[in-house]
C-alpha cells in the first residue's frame, strides 16, 4: 500500500493567496492570521507527524462573531476549511491541504458558565480538557473523558474526534457528556444545536456532530456536564502469566457485578517501557498486567479492590498490588498515562486505535503479534479492557521509508483483524487519513453512503476538513452523483 | 384501517420500503403499535410493523453487550438480562400506558426510535448512550447498519445517535444492540413529604451533586402522588420527592447516613427499604402517575428552571407536574383546549429555553398544533436535510414529527 494520498489542492487558489488572504483581512477585520512560511510550518501537521502540508493560511479567531466571518468569507470564495484544537489529532485530524485555511479555535479557551446546580459548564471549544476538570475541581467536580493528551487537546477537538480516555468505561465518551453546541456551519451560519436540558425530543444533531471530525461546521461552544468527583479512588496491579487468564479475569470482574473505573491492560513490552521511564513499580516478570481503579469511600474502595483481588487469585494472577497511598496510584496511572511518550523516547511508532470484544483478546494479541512479527516489527500492546480498545503500537524507524511502509501496512492488517473479530477500526482517535482507507472493511458501500448523505446535508459543498474519513474515490463518485441530480 | 404487514426478516423489509418508495406509499413504521396515538396524525397508505421480527441474537453478559431484532418485547429483554443480574441502565420507560390505559408492552426497536428512558437517565444516561449499534432500512429501501456491538467506535459519521430518536421517519429499525450493566445489589429510597417545588428541585440538584451516585430524583406534585401504587404514600395527599440510591449491600448504610445527612436541612426523610424502594420506582417507571385524560406535555428544561417554569406556567394554566431527572424532565398535564394550551405553553418556556412536545391529546389536536418542539430555521434546515439524505422519496412516517419532514 503506497502512502497515504492527500485530498488534491486547487492551484489557482494557491497562486492568488496574498489576494486571497487580503480580502479575508477586509472581511473579518482583526482576526488574526498567520500567512508568513514560518507561521504556516507551525500548522503543517499534528501528532501524525510523518504527513505535513502547510496551509494557506491560519486563521485564529476569538469569537463566534469572527468565526462565523471567517467561514462567511470561506464559503463565498470557494475556500477549504481545517478546523484544528491544539494539534494532537494521532490520525490526522487537524492536517490542512496547501488550498486550505485552518480555522485555529485556540484562542478561544474561556469558561462562560459553570453551574454546579444543575452541573453544566458552558465553555469556548478552545479550552484544553484539562482546564474544565480543573476549573470545577474546587467545588468537587469534573469533566470525564480524559484522553491521554488532556493536557494540551482542545474540547473543540474532543468533539470532532468524540474523544474518550481511560476512564469512559463508567463515564462514557465525549457525546456522552456533551449537551448543547454552537455550530458555526459551513455557510457562515451560526446554530444552536441542543441545549442545556437533556433530551428534547427531536433529532439528535448534537450526536451527529459530535465524532464528525470538522466535517459538519466549526463548533465555538459547547455545554458540558459535569459531575462530582467520588470520594476516593485506588487503581491495584495485578500480572498474570498469560493473556487468557487476564482476559478470563476481567470478564470474571464483570461478572461479579463490579464495572471498575478503569481496567487498563499492558502487555510485557509496554510494561517493561512503561516501567523503566515512570518507575511506578511495575512487575517486570509477567506477561500482562492490568491496572484496575476503583472509586468510592475508603471502605467501598477496600472492600471492591478485596473483592477483585480474590477473582484475580482465582485466574492465576501471580502479582497483585493495592496502591497504599496517593503517590503511589499517582505513579501506577503516571506509567500509564506516559506510555506514548515514554515509548517515543526509544522508538518511532504507530499508534493503533481497534476495538474488539474482550472475549477475542488472546486471540487477537496472538495474531497481532503475528502479524508484526511478519514485518519484522517489534509491537508493544495497550489495551482499554473494560471497553475493548486495543492500542498496539507498532515501532519503526521514520527515517526508514521502507519500514515507515511496512509499519503503515501492518497497522492496516491489525485493524482488518479488529474488524473481523467482531469489532471497529477506531475507538477513539477517529478516522482521518490514517484509516479512511480502511472505512470499506467495516462499512459496506451502502453504509458509506449513507454516512456521506449526511455530511452532504452540512457541508454541501464538501470544504469542511477535505480528503478525510471517506476514501478518495468513494467521496468523488457521491459528489458526482450529487452534481448529476442536481442537474438533471 | 390500513395493511399491516409484518416482514420476517430484513430483506422482507427491504423490498416492503423500496416498493414503497416506487410507488410513493406513505408507510407507517412501527414496532407493536403501542405508540401511534402520539406524534402527529400521519395518514399511511400501510404499515410496516416488526413484531414478527422477534428474538436475542446476541447476548455477552462478560462484555455488556445484547442484540436483539427490532420487535423483540422489551419485556423479554428485561426478563432474559435479570436472570444474569443485569439490565438496561438507562430504565426505557413504555409510553404505551400513558396513552393507551392498558399496558401492551413495548419493542426494542420502539425504545430506540423513541429514545425512550427512565428516571436513571439522570445518572446512567439515555437509551442512546447505551446504543451500541443498529441495523436499519432507509427509505429507499437500503440496508444499513450504524455502530456495532463494541463499546467503543467512533469510525464514521455516528449514524446510531443520528437515528436514535427520530420516531421512524429516517429508518425502520431492523435489529437493535445495547451495552447492559449489571443491577444494583440493594435499592434504597429517601422520601420528603409536601416539598414546594423549588425546594424539591434544589433538593434533587443538591443530591444529584453528591457523590454518592444518586440513580433517581423525582418530585410528584400532590395530585400526581395521589396515583401512585405505594397506598401508604399516596394516601398522605401531599407532594412527594423521592431519592433512589442503588450500591453493593456492603456501601449502602454508609451511603444512606451520608446522604441522609447532607440532605437533613429540606426536611423530615422517610425510607423505603429494598422491597418497597424496587416496587416504587417500578411503578414510577410505568408511569402509571402519568395516566388520565387531560392532554399530557413532556418538557424538557435546565433543572434549576424547572420549578420557575411550572410556576409560570400554573399563572395561567390549571396543571399537575412531575419533575424527573432531578427537574430537568417534566409531565405536565393540562385540561383539554383548543390546543392542548399549545400556544401559552410555548410562549411561556420560551423564557426558560425549554423544549415541550405533546404527547398526549386527541388526533385532532395533534393535527392542528405543533406536537414536537418547533426548532429555529436553521435546524429545520437540517432536519429537513437528514431527511432527505434518509428518506428521499418521503414514505417512511411522514410528517410524524413535523409537517413535511
Amino acid at each position: 500500500m503506497p502512502p497515504i494520498p492527500l485530498a488534491r489542492a486547487d492551484e489557482q487558489i494557491v497562486a492568488k493567496r496574498e489576494q486571497i488572504l487580503a480580502a479575508l483581512a477586509r472581511a473579518a477585520p482583526g482576526v488574526s492570521i498567520v500567512s508568513d512560511p514560518a507561521g504556516r510550518r507551525a500548522f503543517e501537521t499534528d501528532a501524525l507527524t510523518a504527513y505535513r502540508c502547510p496551509p494557506l493560511a491560519a486563521v485564529l479567531p476569538k469569537s463566534t462573531a469572527e468565526t462565523s466571518a471567517v467561514m462567511r468569507f470561506c464559503h463565498e470564495n470557494g475556500l477549504r476549511v481545517v478546523a484544528r484544537g491544539a494539534g494532537t489529532s494521532l490520525t490526522g485530524g487537524a492536517l490542512p491541504t496547501a488550498d486550505a485555511i485552518i480555522l485555529g479555535v485556540s484562542r478561544m479557551n474561556r469558561i462562560l458558565e459553570m453551574n454546579f446546580e444543575t452541573r453544566t459548564a458552558r465553555v469556548e471549544a478552545g479550552i484544553t480538557n484539562l482546564a474544565i476538570s480543573n476549573a470545577a475541581a474546587a467545588r468537587g467536580f469534573f469533566y470525564a473523558p480524559d484522553p491521554s493528551s488532556q493536557l494540551a487537546c482542545t474540547l473543540g477537538g474532543n468533539i470532532a474526534m468524540n474523544s474518550g480516555g481511560a476512564h469512559c468505561l463508567k463515564y462514557g465518551v465525549t457525546t456522552n457528556n456533551v449537551l448543547g453546541l454552537t455550530l458555526v456551519a459551513a455557510n457562515g451560519d451560526v446554530i444552536e444545536l441542543g441545549g442545556q436540558g437533556l433530551d428534547p425530543a427531536a433529532y439528535d444533531l448534537v450526536g451527529l456532530v459530535v465524532g464528525s471530525e470538522g466535517q459538519f461546521g466549526v463548533v465555538t461552544e459547547a455545554t458540558v456536564r459535569i459531575l462530582r468527583l467520588p470520594e476516593g479512588a485506588r487503581p491495584m496491579l495485578i500480572g498474570f502469566a498469560t493473556a487468557e487468564e487476564a482476559g478470563a479475569c476481567v470478564a470474571a470482574i464483570i461478572a461479579r457485578g463490579i464495572i471498575p473505573v478503569a481496567i487498563e491492560y499492558m502487555d510485557k513490552p509496554a510494561i517493561k517501557v512503561c516501567e523503566e521511564f515512570a518507575k511506578a513499580g511495575y512487575p517486570l516478570d509477567v506477561e500482562a498486567m492490568l491496572i484496575v481503579e476503583v472509586e468510592g469511600s475508603e471502605d467501598e474502595i477496600a472492600a471492591l479492590l478485596a473483592d477483585i483481588a480474590r477473582i484475580a487469585d482465582d485466574h492465576g494472577a501471580t502479582k497483585v498490588r493495592v496502591s497504599q497511598s496517593a503517590e503511589e496510584a499517582a505513579a501506577i496511572w503516571k506509567g500509564r498515562k506516559s506510555a506514548f511518550g515514554a515509548l517515543g523516547r526509544i522508538s518511532d511508532y504507530l499508534c493503533m486505535d481497534g476495538v474488539i470484544p474482550l472475549s477475542r483478546l488472546p486471540d487477537v494479541l496472538r495474531k497481532t503479534n503475528d502479524i508484526c512479527d511478519g514485518y519484522g516489527l517489534k509491537v508493544a500492546n495497550i489495551f482499554h479492557a473494560g471497553d475493548g480498545n486495543l492500542h498496539p503500537l507498532i515501532m519503526f524507524d521514520a527515517n526508514d521509508p521502507v519500514q515507515k511502509q511496512k509499519a503503515e501496512d501492518c497497522g492496516a492488517e491489525l485493524l482488518k483483524l479488529c474488524v473481523e473479530a467482531g469489532g471497529c477500526i477506531t475507538g477513539e482517535h477517529g478516522v482521518g487519513i490514517e484509516k479512511r482507507d480502511l472505512m470499506p472493511v467495516q462499512f459496506t458501500p451502502a453504509d458509506l453512503e449513507q454516512q456521506m448523505r449526511v455530511k452532504h446535508v452540512f457541508d454541501p459543498d464538501w470544504r469542511l476538513n477535505p480528503g478525510k474519513v471517506f476514501p478518495l474515490a468513494e467521496q468523488a463518485a457521491f459528489q458526482a452523483a450529487e452534481r448529476g441530480s442536481e442537474h438533471g | 384501517m390500513v395493511d399491516v404487514f409484518a416482514p420476517r426478516d430484513e430483506r422482507d423489509v427491504c423490498d416492503l420500503v423500496a416498493q414503497a418508495a416506487a410507488s410513493g406509499t406513505p408507510l407507517e413504521v412501527a414496532g407493536f403499535r403501542t405508540k401511534r396515538h402520539v406524534g402527529r396524525p400521519i395518514n399511511p397508505g400501510a404499515c410496516v410493523s416488526l413484531n414478527a421480527m422477534s428474538g436475542v441474537t446476541l447476548y455477552e453478559p462478560s462484555e455488556l453487550v445484547i442484540s436483539a431484532l427490532a420487535g423483540t418485547p422489551l419485556g423479554q429483554i428485561e426478563a432474559l438480562l435479570a436472570a444474569n443480574n443485569q439490565e438496561l441502565a438507562f430504565e426505557p420507560a413504555d409510553l404505551a400506558r400513558v396513552v393507551n390505559k392498558r399496558p401492551l408492552g413495548v419493542s426494542i426497536g420502539g425504545v430506540a426510535a423513541t429514545n425512550a428512558s427512565g428516571p436513571r437517565r439522570i445518572l446512567r444516561g439515555a437509551a442512546r448512550d447505551h446504543m451500541l449499534g443498529l441495523r436499519a432500512v432507509n427509505g429507499r429501501g437500503e440496508a444499513i447498519k450504524a455502530g456495532g456491538r463494541v463499546m467503543k467506535n467512533v469510525a464514521g459519521v455516528d449514524l446510531v445517535r443520528g437515528l436514535a430518536g427520530s420516531w421512524g421517519t429516517l429508518g425502520v429499525f431492523t435489529e437493535v444492540t445495547m451495552k447492559v450493566l449489571p443491577r444494583a445489589e440493594e435499592t434504597r429510597t429517601l422520601i420528603f413529604i409536601n416539598l414546594p417545588d423549588e425546594a424539591a428541585t434544589g433538593l434533587m440538584c443538591a443530591a444529584m451533586g453528591t457523590p454518592y451516585e444518586v440513580s433517581g430524583a423525582i418530585h410528584l406534585q400532590a395530585p400526581l402522588a395521589r396515583r401512585i401504587a405505594d397506598q401508604d404514600l399516596a394516601a398522605l395527599g401531599y407532594a412527594i420527592t423521592a431519592l433512589r440510591l442503588e450500591a453493593f449491600s456492603a456501601s449502602m448504610p454508609r451511603r444512606l447516613d451520608a446522604l441522609r445527612r447532607e440532605l437533613s436541612a429540606f426536611g423530615e426523610i422517610y425510607e423505603l427499604d429494598h422491597p418497597r424502594s424496587l416496587a416504587f420506582w417500578a411503578d414510577i417507571k410505568s408511569m402509571e402517575h402519568l395516566a388520565s385524560a387531560w392532554p399530557l406535555w413532556r418538557i424538557t428544561v435546565s433543572p434549576d428552571k424547572a420549578a420557575p417554569l411550572v410556576a409560570a406556567i400554573s399563572a395561567i394554566i390549571e396543571c399537575r407536574a412531575a419533575f424527573d431527572w432531578s427537574g430537568g424532565l417534566i409531565w405536565l398535564e393540562a385540561p383539554p383546549s383548543m390546543d392542548a394550551n399549545a400556544a401559552d405553553l410555548r410562549r411561556v418556556i420560551g423564557q426558560f429555553g425549554a423544549d415541550a412536545m405533546l404527547v398526549r391529546a386527541e388526533p385532532h389536536v395533534r393535527a392542528s398544533v405543533e406536537v414536537f418542539h418547533p426548532p429555529p430555521e436553521a435546524n429545520m434546515r437540517l432536519i429537513r436535510g437528514l431527511k432527505k439524505a434518509f428518506d428521499p422519496h418521503g414514505v417512511l412516517n411522514p410528517g410524524r414529527m413535523y409537517a413535511g419532514v
